[in-house]
């Protein structure tokens, strides 16, 4: 089977403006992936599945990545020499930046046909709140109908064009997507007649104890 | 939630849409013949299914959260309750992700003893959806009693094995967690050489069954290119004549040592599922032979593995096997800490179902019974 290289500049060399980069795996299994642009996602998807040479006619498994924004700090050291010629002095200078999150979809692609696979194919979003559409690969294989509804439930990735897409997993009306790092499990689910321990505290903060009923009125007292 | 109350918005709209008496009938999550909590909204057009759309969820505890919630070696008790007839293939699943992970080998006697149980998972799990098909069919009883007597012969053996009946949490990445006894060897060798009398019986009783013919054949068909498209695998993809068996598309583990054949179907339809499950467990007996006569010695485990404490380098790797009902994979990324950032099960059983609407389209109501029966699937695994 082709290299992920070899495939990343035949679809470049094919959809030009498109951009595909090349996300280097680095644990032993060496299953390099690519990452495609989600204007693109689509069309290049049904190019991989029908050319001739990959065949990708399967797509075997699609999954979410929940991948949150977070701080890098970065260390710059700076040499300064010393005017009176000694050693010189090291200056570390740190600086924060915050990487932005998005969600991500992983496509595994293999080909029934010639046997080969698995090509990883992977689309981000913009973030992780507003800009989170991507194309949806139903009309390209069957087999993303249920697992994009899955995404979309667990993970709250939209996918565009897809037949159906609701809730598979949780029921409709829930709110949040669990499969989401920062997802924070509702304290009142678990509920015991006699709760004790860290289930009490859990529903003490959620249930607050009922106001005491308001003091009775003194009577009046009879002034002498 | 959708709102099911009689005369409801979803019947309106069906009548609005086909000016006719349709019928929308809600079979389960409680129906034994859903084979769990499951629930298929089905359309009726006189006795004719014009649309059928499955609902999923009534087992999901969210299996994959937990496993990003605990270490490597944590989920893998974990993955017996996926589908928990086929503990064996799950573990072997999670160990071939995790020994991709990290770059670790097996040694040559824990790939044999992993070759000997997925295929009596393969035998257990096909015997039991035999049986549980022709009693969806409605031949009650006699046949699904058999195969639980086969089962529990199965069953007895990983008993003394792993300590566990079906949640045998046995394999470990690197090997597996113990090693079976000599006499354990001897009682699998004599279950695998009456197995073979045990299928002539029960295929006499149901195979050439004209009442079974005339029940499954042409019943859910399922063309082979649709089938390519959604992902289907395992048995329901083979009788539809695709030869994909990651047995010997992967040769992973030490398979491409033995010699055995994958059935193929014809015309995809619930006879053919059937069997090509029945044929299947004759190429398993094979292998089981073969595997049980040249079982080497050595180490069960991998030295170097590391069970505890174990931290993979950053990356990510997809594992993946034929388990009895499909390609059951596992889908892990790490990002160099104890636990895997991400940790995902590709289920079998769940994908299988994507068409389970286009094979029951224009068929009867009992006809979906058994066309669900012969997909197979746990709910365990689908909702997870």
């Amino acid at each position: 089977m082709e290299t992920p290289e070899q495939i990343r500049d035949r679809l470049l060399a094919r959809f030009p403006g498109a951009q595909v980069t090349v996300v280097v795996n680095g644990s032993p299994s060496a299953q390099h992936s690519l990452l495609v642009d989600a204007a693109h996602g689509r069309e290049m998807a049904g190019f991989l599945r029908d050319d001739p040479v990959l065949k990708l006619d399967q797509c075997s498994n699609v999954t979410g990545v929940d991948w949150p924004e977070k701080e890098v700090v970065e260390t710059r050291k700076t040499t300064v020499p010393d005017p009176a010629g000694g050693t010189p002095k090291i200056i570390e200078e740190k600086s924060k930046r915050i990487e932005p999150g998005c969600l991500e979809v992983v496509y595994h692609l293999f080909s029934v046909a010639l046997r080969h696979g698995p090509v990883v194919l992977r689309m981000r979003t913009g973030n992780r709140t507003d800009a989170v559409t991507l194309p949806s690969l139903t009309p390209v294989w069957r087999s993303c109908e249920f697992q994009e509804r899955e995404v979309f439930d667990l993970f709250g990735v939209k996918f565009d064009g897809h037949p159906d897409l609701r809730r598979i997993l949780m029921w409709d009306a829930f709110k949040d997507h669990p499969m989401r790092k920062d997802y924070v499990e509702p304290d009142d689910y678990e509920w015991e007649p006699t709760p004790h321990g860290d289930v009490l505290a859990k529903a003490k903060k959620h249930f607050p104890a009922p106001a005491a009923p308001a003091a009775a009125p003194t009577p009046p007292t009879a002034t002498a | 939630m959708q709102d099911l109350s009689p005369g409801g918005a979803h019947v309106r709209a069906v009548h609005d849409e086909f000016h006719g008496d349709l019928l929308e009938v809600s079979m389960g999550p409680h129906h034994p013949s859903t084979h769990g909590v499951f629930r298929m909204v089905v359309t009726l057009d006189g006795e004719r299914i014009v649309k059928l759309k499955p609902v999923f969820g009534y087992l999901h505890r969210n299996h994959e959260k937990l496993g990003e919630g605990t270490s490597y070696l944590g989920s893998m008790p974990y993955t017996d309750r996926l589908d928990y007839l086929c503990s064996m293939t799950n573990n072997w699943a999670y160990a071939v992700a995790v020994e991709k992970l990290a770059g670790l080998t097996v040694p040559e006697r824990a790939e044999y003893v992993r070759v000997i149980l997925a295929e009596l998972t393969r035998l257990l799990n096909h015997t039991c959806l035999a049986g549980f098909l022709m009693q969806d069919c409605g031949c009650s009883g006699t046949p699904l009693m058999y195969a639980f007597r086969e089962r529990e012969k199965i069953l007895d053996l990983f008993e003394s094995l792993s300590g566990s009946r079906m949640m045998c949490n046995y394999q470990r990445f690197g090997g597996c967690r113990v090693d079976p006894p000599a006499d354990w060897l001897a009682r699998a060798q004599t279950l695998v050489d009456g197995y073979t009398a045990f299928l002539d019986e029960f295929e006499a009783l149901l195979t050439g069954n004209e009442i079974v013919m005339a029940r499954t054949q042409g019943v859910g068909c399922m063309s082979a290119a649709l089938a390519v498209s959604a992902g289907v695998t395992g048995p329901a993809l083979r009788a539809t004549g695709v030869a994909h068996d990651l047995r010997k598309v992967d040769g992973y583990g030490v398979y491409p040592r033995f010699n055995f054949r994958v059935p193929l179907g014809a015309h995809g339809d619930v006879y053919d599922r059937y069997m090509i499950r029945v044929l299947e467990m004759r190429e398993s007996v094979g292998i089981l032979q073969q595997a049980l006569a040249g079982l080497p010695g050595g180490p069960i485990m991998n030295p170097a593995a590391k069970l505890r404490g174990f931290r993979p380098k950053a990356g990510e790797a997809y594992g993946r096997i034929e388990g009895p009902k499909g390609e059951i994979g596992f889908y892990l990324i790490s990002d160099g800490s104890p636990n895997p950032w991400r940790y995902r099960v590709r289920p079998p059983s769940f994908i299988n179902l994507t068409i389970l609407e286009d094979m029951c389209l224009g068929h009867t109501v009992a006809d979906a019974v058994i066309i669900l029966g012969s997909v197979d699937i746990v709910l365990g695994e689908v909702d997870r």
